[in-house]
């Protein structure tokens, strides 16, 4: 089979399995033979997509359709590009799919079989369209799997829908990620119309002969990198992510960790091409990335919740890939990319793991869980130490090569900010580490380590980041990162320093964490409320928004309604004192006829 | 006699038909003066048949008065059953139509 059957077969299945679990509810119904097929569907893409990751040729394959037919060619085509990127991107999507799919098996169990099915049929639907938005050939398909992608993140934040906080979870992630989305469309149109197509590879051909208009672009790629910021969680519209939290954590692992919330990163890596071509918006992209890192980090510090841990850690580690691509090395953002993907979709799962033991998110509720699920304990720190980059484990080598593309790229500041974000990740991490799997307390309850179906997906994951990194090593990995030699070691140095503060702080009480919290009160008391953004949100939301409301409420309810009231009061005053003029009797009726002839003639003879 | 005093009687006809339909009480009153109204429009039909010398004048007369018994007979038999339901031919009193 060549690429392009491939590529389609791997977009296909999860098709047929959503089509299939959608329009046959006994089958939907039936819980988990959904969830085999499901299951079965999204493993036969992973099969084809490692397939096509090992035979694909060194150019890009491209097939294409017309659609939207019109006069001198069609305006726009379907098709599917298959290059290494997106080959790269369809295994990791694929693979974190069906092992979180499989996972989903032992971690929802207690869920009613209508729930499990609806559970499935979602998640189909997301492995599909996350697939077409990898393999997308232009604009305009891309822009509707992105906004499939965005249906299914609401649709699974909201599976507990009857949890008011998940609902409204959910429609705060719609919502936040549409007002990025808004910028990502207008840009779409606004480059159609400076280009006349919305084909990747015909505008990268216009980009590399220099006939692309520059007037303008920089604006226009600043709006499609705006549908980037909304995706992919950078400042200011990182707020949705910690809270689409309150879905299921497979859920947490797959999406908003591993592949959904990656997408904005895959977009500006897809359009790198014309992006090289604004380095302004490229410089803005570098800071927003790296600023997001940092801000994400210190929300990571203070947050009880394990989940929510992760989530600003997503955030942080979204923020590198972003300044890597930013500061001129795409192929270091992506990386970290690919490499994240595996490790926190890991930690997610591993959390998910402990949270199915202990029935809590709180880390101060858990403790000494290395007792009773020695096997989360391993896989989980296998996934802290490639986030807080310890050699040999991937993490390592992705962070290491997005440090030395920032330094090589100038955006020195910025190279500071995720400098202090290394120390910060390996801090909040070892904090979740020491407090959650060893600390003094033990847990309450009877935790117990997780079934087979569970765990084997947190084995794969763990053996992947680990043989990755060390394949990496072996092969001598150093060599992606052409940055100065002592990055690698700063790097190290500042998250063994983390690792080692977190020891003290959490494990052996040396540094007192209150005393800490008293010192930087102001910092802590700003991280606590989220910096306010949230509030900010809510108050321009309340203030401007429903003000803005109100206001065009009393226009509509007084003006408008009162002018329509008005004439149909006029209408029943008027009818009503015209009726008395229809007495019913013939002569009065007469009299106006009598009238009206002499009033005739009358007039007859005057004209 | 020229064509003149025939109008002028039709017209007085037509006029008085018109004052007894508007100011009698009585339906069966309101019924005569459409009788002389309509006697006056034949009035001047013949009148004009005679002076223009064309018959159509004559044979639109003819019609009208056979027109005018149905009619007649027609509302008489309303005024009856009006009577039989109301008890009364009053016309001002015959007000089911009001608004």
């Amino acid at each position: 089979m060549n690429a392009g059957t491939l590529a389609l077969a791997a977009l296909g299945l999860p098709f047929c399995s959503f089509v299939l679990l959608a329009v046959v509810p006994p089958l939907r119904r039936a819980g988990r033979v959904a969830g085999a097929l499901s299951i079965a569907a999204i493993g036969g893409s992973l099969l084809a997509s490692l397939v096509l990751g090992r035979t694909l040729p060194r150019e890009s394959v491209e097939l294409t359709w017309p659609w939207l037919p019109a006069e001198g060619g069609p305006m726009a085509t379907v098709g599917i590009l298959v290059d290494h990127l997106a080959a790269s991107m369809l295994v990791l999507v694929a693979l974190v799919s069906f092992l979180v799919q499989l996972y989903s098996l032992g971690y929802l169990e207690h869920e009613t079989p209508p729930a499990l099915g609806r559970y499935y049929a979602y998640h189909s639907l997301f492995a599909f369209s996350m697939l077409g938005l990898v393999l997308a050939s232009n604009f305009l398909q891309m822009f509707i799997f992105w906004e499939l992608v965005g249906l299914c993140s609401y649709l699974l934040i909201g599976f507990w829908y009857t949890k008011p906080e998940a609902a409204r979870a959910a429609v705060k992630a719609f919502w936040v990620t549409k007002a990025g989305d808004l910028g990502f469309i207008i840009g779409i149109v606004l480059l159609w119309g400076q280009a006349g197509t919305f084909q990747f590879s015909g505008l990268f051909q216009m980009a590399a002969d220099r006939t692309l208009p520059t007037a303008g672009l920089a604006l226009i790629m600043f709006l499609i990198y705006l549908g980037a910021v909304g995706k992919s969680a950078q400042f200011p519209l990182h707020v949705w992510l910690p809270d689409a939290m309150e879905g299921p954590t497979p859920v947490s692992a797959l999406i908003h960790a591993a592949t959904m919330v990656a997408a904005g990163v895959y977009l500006v890596s897809r359009v790198y091409p014309l992006f090289l071509l604004t380095p302004d918006v490229l410089a803005l992209i570098g800071w927003v990335g790296a600023f997001t890192a940092l801000l994400a980090a210190t929300l990571g510090l203070v947050q009880a919740d394990i989940k929510r841990v992760l989530a600003y850690s997503t955030v942080s580690q979204l923020g590198f890939m972003m300044a890597a691509l930013g500061a001129g090395a795409a192929a270091a953002g992506f990386f970290h990319l690919l490499t994240h993907g595996l490790f926190k979709a890991l930690l997610f799962l591993g959390a998910g793991a402990v949270i199915h033991a202990v029935g809590t998110n709180d880390i101060w509720k858990m403790g000494r869980l290395y007792r009773a699920m020695p096997q989360t304990a391993i896989v989980f720190l296998v996934g802290t130490l490639a986030l807080a980059g310890i050699w040999p484990f991937a993490g390592f080598f992705s962070k290491d090569a997005v440090l030395a593309g920032v330094w090589e790229g100038g955006l020195t500041t910025p190279f500071l900010m995720l400098a202090l974000t290394v120390f910060l990740t390996a801090l909040y991490m070892f904090r979740v580490v020491f407090v959650v799997f060893f600390g003094n307390r033990p847990a309450e309850g009877h935790p117990h380590d997780v079934p087979l179906v569970m765990s084997g997906p947190l084995w794969i994951l763990a053996i992947l980041t680990l043989g990755w990194g060390i394949s990496l090593a072996a092969s001598g990995g150093e060599e992606k990162a052409h940055g100065p030699e002592w990055i690698p070691w700063l790097a190290s140095g500042l998250a063994v320093a983390g690792i080692v503060f977190a020891w003290l702080t959490y494990q052996k009480r040396a540094v007192s964490a209150d005393a800490l919290a008293r010192t930087f009160r102001p910092l802590y008391v700003a991280a606590l409320s989220k910096f306010w953004l949230d509030d900010l949100y809510g108050g321009i939301y309340r203030g401007l928004l429903l003000g803005f409301s109100r206001l065009v409420g009393w226009v509509d309810r007084y003006l408008v309604d009162g002018l329509v009231n008005l004439a149909s009061a006029w209408t029943l005053r008027w009818g009503d004192g015209l009726r008395r003029i229809q007495t019913g009797r013939a002569q009065d009726y007469l009299y106006g006829v009598a009238f009206g002839l002499l009033l005739v003639i009358v007039w007859s003879y005057w004209r | 006699m020229g064509l003149q005093p025939y109008l002028i009687l039709a017209a007085c006809l037509f006029t008085i038909g018109l004052f007894g339909v508007l100011t009698r009480r009585n339906a069966i009153g309101i019924l005569l003066g459409i009788e002389l109204m309509l006697n006056a429009v034949n009035v001047n039909l013949v009148a004009f048949a005679r002076f223009t010398g064309e018959t159509a004048g004559l044979i639109f007369a003819l019609f009208t008065i056979s027109i005018t018994v149905a009619e007649v007979a027609l509302g008489l038999a309303i005024v009856i059953l009006i009577f039989r339901v109301r008890r009364t031919v009053e016309a001002d009193n015959l007000d089911l139509l009001k608004g």
